[in-house]
């Protein structure tokens, strides 16, 4: 077959070759912006969490409480029935320390991130930074709690929680 | 419905950066395809293309701008997309073009040029993040990767090293593989020292970013058995998708590859996977990957990949051999042809015809599959020759 007896077409390019100018390439910086409307489901949650309150949809036909909520149950396929509110703790599903930011560069001060099953909710829950922890100390099934940004500087967004942080849920005091 | 084969199959290198656009990637996987199997592009009646997320070019209508190059002109063409499970979603599409009979011939084309986007494509990855509730977190794709890593690891017990050895079998194995930019001879602890990038993944865990492009034709029955005596039959085809909520999932096992695998298994006839499978490409764009998905394709029992490797089962002259291509690891992962790839490889050694990378006792029955989005995509192809 052709595969193995003949040498396989492409040509790679060195990065010398490109910045020496020895072939031609064209920049364009994308200028684009974009508004996205939250929502009725998150857009509720959003305004909740401005108000220091995470709250999720209730299903009475699953009986899941969904965190992010949702105005239709996906696995019901039907309208999601009540709001709830949920607790501001949950419990570590897995966890993770980051060296690279979003565009892969390199970051001094690794992240701690996490899936944090939402106490209250069905199953799974949120994406977020962890912190006051060190990344040697994290482990699965270990109880957090939110640590909100003040009433005041909080947006509606999921950065008004500023991180989950271990917490003792008999004494209600970090652990 | 009509039996349905692959007849052909072409390549092109694997590369970080390729001079070629992604159109002349295309053509260059296409007429080889073509080549392999003595057809023009008159022969074809429909084009089934892949690439993966527009961001990675720039450009918002890829499948049309790819179209010329992947021998689209003047035909009908479809650019199904999941993801990193485009690549063998594009052999799904193609089986439903020939077996319902509105194509005899039907060209499949993947491509991929992650080099365009700058400074790194990972950046665009950001982009397939929930929009309102993750993105403001600034997560990027490794991120997904090591906390699915870290659950599967800890809720089945399996250590780092363990995994660590899927780096090296398959970058070993790509060393036998024309297309490849990243096969090397490296150890256990080479990957355990390279660099952290989200732990627990390193940088030897991780396929490179890569521009390249793969091309099979598929035929019907009776044009299949007048081009070749060896036409690789698809015998099963599957997909599915699990919610893109993924944080409220299973992290430790890919049940959604599952249901893929009995779907397609069921078509096929397969009822003893690991009895009748001889020959097996799952996607492996990290380490754990080839672990968690030769569990989601029942081919290892919840847990137990880890083990079936550390035993050699997985090499390519044992059992059941796993990624002899080199997979991404080995060979590179340009997202969409890398996919397609895997099923070029398996119509490879199905036909006898991998080469160096032959796995021995004449195969009968291959799978590929690849995986995409949130963790939330299994696309599987079954093929079997006489």
């Amino acid at each position: 077959m052709r595969e193995r007896t003949t040498p396989l077409p492409g040509t790679p390019l060195s990065d010398a070759a490109v910045h020496q100018g020895k072939v031609l390439t064209l920049e364009w910086p994308s200028s684009l912006r974009y508004a996205w409307d939250t929502g009725v489901a998150v857009g509720r949650f959003l305004s909740e969490l401005k108000r220091g309150r995470i709250i999720g949809r209730r299903c009475h036909r699953c009986q899941r409480v969904l965190v992010p909520p949702r105005m239709f149950c996906e696995r019901c396929f039907h309208p999601t029935d009540a709001w709830q509110y949920v607790e501001d703790s949950g419990t570590i599903n897995t966890y993770s320390e980051s060296h690279i930011r979003w565009d892969a560069s390199r970051i001094e001060e690794p992240i701690l991130v996490a899936v944090i099953e939402i106490d209250g909710a069905s199953g799974g829950g949120l994406l977020h930074y962890l912190g006051e922890v060190r990344a040697e100390d994290l482990r699965i099934g270990m109880k957090v709690k939110a640590v909100w940004k003040p009433a005041e500087e909080r947006q509606g967004s999921i950065l008004d929680i500023r991180y989950f942080r271990p917490f003792d849920s008999a004494q209600d005091r970090p652990a | 419905m009509r039996k349905v084969a692959v007849v052909g199959a072409g390549l092109t290198r694997f590369m970080r950066r390729a001079q070629e656009t992604g159109p002349e990637l295309a053509w260059l996987a296409a007429s080889r395809a073509l080549e392999s199997c003595e057809l023009n592009l008159k022969d074809v009646d429909s084009v089934a293309l892949g690439s993966a997320p527009d961001a990675f070019d720039g450009v918002h209508m890829k499948g049309e701008y790819l179209s010329a190059g992947a021998g689209g002109w003047g035909r009908p063409v479809i650019r199904p997309y999941a993801g990193g499970g485009t690549g063998v979603l594009m052999p799904v599409h193609a089986w439903f073009n020939v077996a319902s009979g509105l194509s005899d011939v039907c060209l499949v084309v993947a491509e991929e040029k992650m080099s365009t986007c700058h400074p790194h494509p990972q950046g665009a990855f950001l982009t397939i993040f929930d929009n309102i509730l993750e993105r403001p977190l600034e997560p990027n794709l490794i991120w997904i990767f090591a906390l699915e890593m870290r659950r599967y690891m800890e809720t089945y017990g399996i250590a780092k090293e363990e995994i660590a050895l899927v780096s090296v079998k398959n970058k070993r194995n790509g060393l036998d593989h024309p297309s490849t930019h990243v096969a090397e001879e490296i150890t256990v602890e080479d990957v355990l020292e390279s660099e952290v990038m989200v732990s627990p993944v390193n940088r030897l865990d991780i396929s490179p970013v890569s521009d390249g492009a793969a091309a099979i034709v598929i035929a019907a029955e009776d044009v299949a058995q007048r081009l070749t005596d060896k036409p690789v039959w698809i015998d099963g085809v599957g997909w599915n998708l699990d919610t893109a909520y993924w944080t409220n999932r299973d992290l430790a096992y890919p049940s959604y590859v599952e249901r893929a695998a009995r779907m397609a298994y069921k078509m096929a006839g397969i009822t003893e996977p690991r009895k009748q499978i001889n020959v097996v490409e799952p996607y492996d764009p990290f380490s754990y990957k080839e672990l968690h998905h030769l569990e989601g394709l029942l081919l290892a029992d919840k847990g137990q990949a880890p083990k079936i490797t550390a035993d050699g089962v997985t090499q390519r002259n044992g059992d059941m051999p796993v990624c002899p291509s080199g997979g991404l690891l080995g060979v590179g992962n340009p997202i969409a042809a890398a996919g397609l790839m895997k099923v070029c490889e398996i119509f490879w050694q199905l036909r006898g015809e991998a080469g160096r990378r032959q796995v021995p006792g004449q195969p009968k029955v291959g799978l590929a599959q690849a995986w995409g989005d949130l963790m939330q995509v299994g696309t599987v192809v079954v093929m079997r020759v006489d």
